[in-house]
């Protein structure tokens, strides 16, 4: 299963069969309350996207240049935290000031998933599962799209859902935690087609 | 045995990568942040040289340019408008829920989002030139119900303000438990304009409120409050209507500056004023508006309590405000309104008013944000 192919299996994995919302649960607060509307939801995934293709490829040359050889992989969470934080505030400094446009299709988005446990939870499986740095690359990305795909798919449902009758004490998280089971359901269909360690 | 070089490279690896990134961050912010000195130019007339970067909102604060808002630039009160009209660029998402299409044309913004980054040249109306800074000194303190207390504030420097009754002013929460910037909030002030060296401000208890929790229970007689002001355009017109006042909570405030200054210039419009309460316990000042009704030649006061105790004996009038002022205004075509208090309490009366006549651009409110 180390193929030359393997990057593209894991970038397909990423998205549909191990996706990291549907399948590990994990970025579930920002999911739940930025899924209210189709365009926010894409420029929220976008910048989920963006940042753990990027961020997987730097802590990875951080764990594999700097904590193996000092033998501190267990200071791995700290870092990648400190190297997630301090990344995405420095491309949003650097969005605001070079592109007008970005910064408000993307940028504003940027300090609300500095923290986003998804995005740590990439790099810790990217670790756990021994990617080379390729594979680290497609997987970030693949993940960020897996999560772009959710997050649109629950708006999409949400926008239909405002005109639905839904029971009181349901309404906003309740309902939307319950689709989002049901949409892990869905994508069950997908495992064991391919697995990624 | 204790391993002390595996201490020292853990703590040296980890500082080295976190002293690493904090100096990227701090270059950056020197470099990439930094937009160096903007000009703000107001009313094609007067020219301001500031710092670049920063919010136009605080900005134009730390110049003693005092645009109204009640959130304190978080972006949630959508009242700091204001027109700009070159150097803005496009809006952003935060800002559009609080823009309308009208004024969007006009190139309205919200002055806590916009960011000074480049020269930019803006439109204020001359009345925010008035609103001044003033440091104050708590004269007294005292509780009106068992969440509302009166703030008296008396004025230092400058050592007195004008302004007209039902206009509000801002009040600032020093850095403390809660908050670790300063932060300014909305009250409106009780008092009558009259008196310009001392004002009162009737402030309730949000429970994890910054500002109301910061004066419920660390502000002491004697302490120094820093407050700008007076803002907004809820005061009493003048017209020979009969007036419909309905306020619930501190919602009293602005009412009762508006009141006090009728008996002051005797105003002797018909006037009826509705309040909104649970219980007994949340009627305060009954006896200073008793006397406003002999004082006042056509003035009375009606609270209506919707969940009267059974030990409060209650005679007056029981039941949701809304019914209440229903059931004493006959029609409203010769009426103006003025409301302060919730916003669920405002659309409630809004609805009940224009449904009674009275005409829409006539109902005056002043929405807790």
């Amino acid at each position: 299963m180390n193929g030359p192919l393997f990057p593209l299996a894991v970038f397909f994995a990423a998205i549909f069969t191990s996706n990291i919302l549907l399948t590990n649960f994990l970025g579930m607060c920002s999911f739940l309350s930025v899924s209210r509307e189709i365009k926010t939801s894409a420029g929220l995934g976008t910048a989920v996207t963006f940042v753990m293709a990027t961020t997987t490829v730097l802590n990875w040359l951080v764990y594999h240049y700097i904590l193996l050889p000092l033998e501190l992989d267990y200071l791995r969470f700290i870092v990648f935290i400190v190297v997630i934080a301090a990344f995405v505030q420095l491309v949003e400094m650097v969005i605001e000031r070079v592109s007008e446009g970005l910064y408000a299709a993307l940028g504003i988005f940027l300090p609300l998933i500095t923290v986003n446990c998804a995005i740590l939870g990439v790099s810790l499986f990217m670790v756990i599962r021994d990617y080379d740095l390729l594979s680290s690359f497609t997987f970030g990305l693949g993940s960020g799209l897996g999560w772009f795909l959710a997050i649109m798919a629950m708006a999409g449902i949400r926008q239909k859902l405002a005109k639905a009758r839904v029971p009181k004490g349901l309404e906003g998280a309740g309902i939307t935690l319950i689709i989002t089971g049901m949409m892990a359901l869905a994508f069950m269909g997908f495992s064991g087609m391919i697995n990624i360690g | 045995m204790f391993p002390v070089t595996t201490f020292l490279i853990s703590v040296g690896a980890v500082s080295a990568i976190t002293v690493f990134l904090a100096i990227l961050m701090v270059v950056a912010d020197a470099t990439i942040a930094n937009y160096g000195e903007v000009t703000i130019t107001i009313n094609d007339d007067k020219k301001l040289n500031v710092r670049g970067g920063k919010p136009l909102l605080g900005t134009l604060m730390g110049e003693g340019i005092f645009i109204p808002s009640a959130c304190g630039g978080r972006g949630s009160c959508g009242l700091c408008k204001v027109q700009v009209l070159e150097g803005a660029g496009q809006y952003l998402p935060t800002e559009l829920p609080w823009i309308s299409e009208e004024e969007r044309a006009q190139n309205v913004r919200l002055s806590c989002q916009l960011k000074c980054k480049n020269d930019l040249s803006i439109k204020i109306p001359e009345e925010l030139f008035n609103v001044k800074q003033y440091v104050t000194r708590v004269a007294s303190i005292r509780d009106l119900t068992h969440d509302i207390k009166e703030v008296t504030l008396e004025l230092a420097d400058p050592p007195e303000m004008e302004f007209k009754a039902g206009q509000f002013v801002q009040i600032m929460t020093p850095e403390y438990e809660l908050t670790d910037e300063p932060v300014y909030r909305a009250y409106s002030v009780a008092t009558a304009p009259k008196d310009t060296k001392k004002i009162s401000l009737e402030i309730r208890l949000v429970p994890n409120g910054i500002c109301t929790t910061y004066v419920h229970n660390y502000l002491r007689e004697g302490d120094e409050v820093i407050m700008n002001g007076p803002y907004g355009e809820f005061f009493l017109r003048n017209s020979p209507r009969d007036i419909i006042c309905i306020a619930g909570g501190s919602g009293n405030a602005p009412i009762m500056s508006i009141l006090l200054d009728m008996a002051e210039k005797k105003i002797s419009r018909k006037t009826r004023y509705f309040f909104g309460a649970r219980s007994v316990r949340d009627l305060f000042l009954v006896e200073e508006l008793r006397a406003l009704e002999k004082e006042l030649p056509d003035f009375q006061y009606i609270p209506a309590l919707s969940a009267p105790l059974p030990e409060d004996s209650w005679q007056g009038e029981t039941g949701l405000i809304t019914d209440i002022v229903a059931k004493h205004l006959p029609g409203g075509e010769n009426v103006e309104a003025y409301l302060c208090g919730s916003p669920g309490m405002i659309d409630a009366c809004v609805k009940v008013l224009t449904e009674k006549g009275v005409p829409e651009e006539l109902i005056f409110y002043d929405k807790f944000a």
